[in-house]
């Protein structure tokens, strides 16, 4: 039993692992962006669960908000905005799709012999507490003198959120708010350049939504008679 | 416990398929999609490698390395979005007006 518990960690991690190399490669396979953007969502959830195995549980949870969440919502507003069935049937790959998959190759072929031949530090040894301790200064009352305080040191174990936050908060704040900054600035970006640019007249005449509702049915019944 | 030598494999499997994507596709779509695939391989490695030293640095770069991916998908899908209003398709291919 003890020995099953102990593997078991592993064995999660050859079988999520193979799932999201499997799903990594559907999403480049998949002619259809759809089905491409749920097995990037399956790979998402992988490695999040990667993230798990690694005590790493925050950034697992912001993974699973911020990626599968928001971005993959995003992937598939873009993907329903863009009419595909008015598309020119076409080839899925480049004309240099023989060439790419050779770089694709040789570039896993040198990671693969750099990480096999590589020399590793010994991992730590208790990784999971330090990664998730939190270490705190407080002050309390002088175990003799009542009109004195002394700074003691406190460890509060198996909060990981909190030693992220930790970190975040005082050795990375700066960068933190840099971050906050460039998502504001990447905000306004997308709005701007996302925007459609109206004309004066179009502006004043029929509103755009009748426009193209009159359209798509224009499309509908082309499609209906064909 | 899988080892980082194993984690990196992992990643570098990743990595290698999401960069044959980039290359390989036409879809502009697909193509950042798999953009975002070859930056999830590396916080698999900085992740793995946090958990190696036993250090939370690690942790703290995946959450940038993510925010910054959420804004690159923001802006990325806006230019994709413009360019097929201007030309009637979402191949890479076909943007090749800076060819000259």
């Amino acid at each position: 039993m003890d020995s099953v518990t102990s593997q078991m960690p592993l064995l999660v991690f050859i079988v999520i692992g193979t799932i999201a190399v499997a799903s990594s490669i559907l999403v480049v396979a998949m002619r259809n962006p759809v089905h491409s953007a749920l097995f990037l969502l399956l790979t998402f959830l992988c490695v999040a669960v990667l993230f798990v195995l690694k005590s790493a549980e925050f950034v697992a949870a912001v993974q699973v908000l911020v990626y599968a969440g928001g971005i993959m919502v995003l992937f598939l507003f873009v993907v329903m905005l863009i009419n595909y069935r008015h598309l020119p049937e076409e080839k899925v790959m480049s004309s240099v799709w023989m060439g790419g998959i050779g770089i694709g190759l040789a570039v896993f072929v040198l990671l693969a012999t750099m990480v096999s031949g590589g020399v590793y530090h010994e991992p730590a040894i208790d990784a999971d507490r330090k990664l998730s301790t939190v270490t705190e200064t407080h002050l309390t009352a002088h175990p003799s003198d009542p009109d004195k305080l002394v700074r003691r040191t406190r460890e509060r174990e198996n909060r990981n959120a909190e030693a992220v936050a930790m970190a975040l908060y005082t050795d990375y704040l700066v960068p933190f708010e840099v971050v906050s900054l460039f998502l504001l600035v990447a905000m306004i970006g997308a709005i701007v350049i996302g925007k459609r640019e109206l004309s004066v007249e179009e502006e004043e005449t029929t509103p755009q939504y009748i426009l193209d509702r009159a359209e798509t049915e224009k499309e509908i019944k082309e499609a209906m008679s064909a | 416990m899988p080892s980082t030598a194993q984690y990196l494999m992992l990643s570098g499997t990743l990595f290698a398929v999401g960069l044959i994507g980039v290359i390989v596709r036409r879809n502009m779509i697909t193509v950042l999609m798999c953009i975002e695939l070859m930056l999830n391989a590396v916080n698999i490695n900085l992740v793995a490698f946090s958990h190696q030293i036993g250090n939370l640095d690690g942790q703290v770069f995946t959450i940038f390395v993510i925010a910054v991916a959420a804004g690159e998908a923001a802006v990325g899908l806006a230019i994709i979005i413009q360019l097929y209003r201007l030309r009637g398709s979402v191949n890479v291919d076909e943007a090749r007006t800076l060819n000259g």
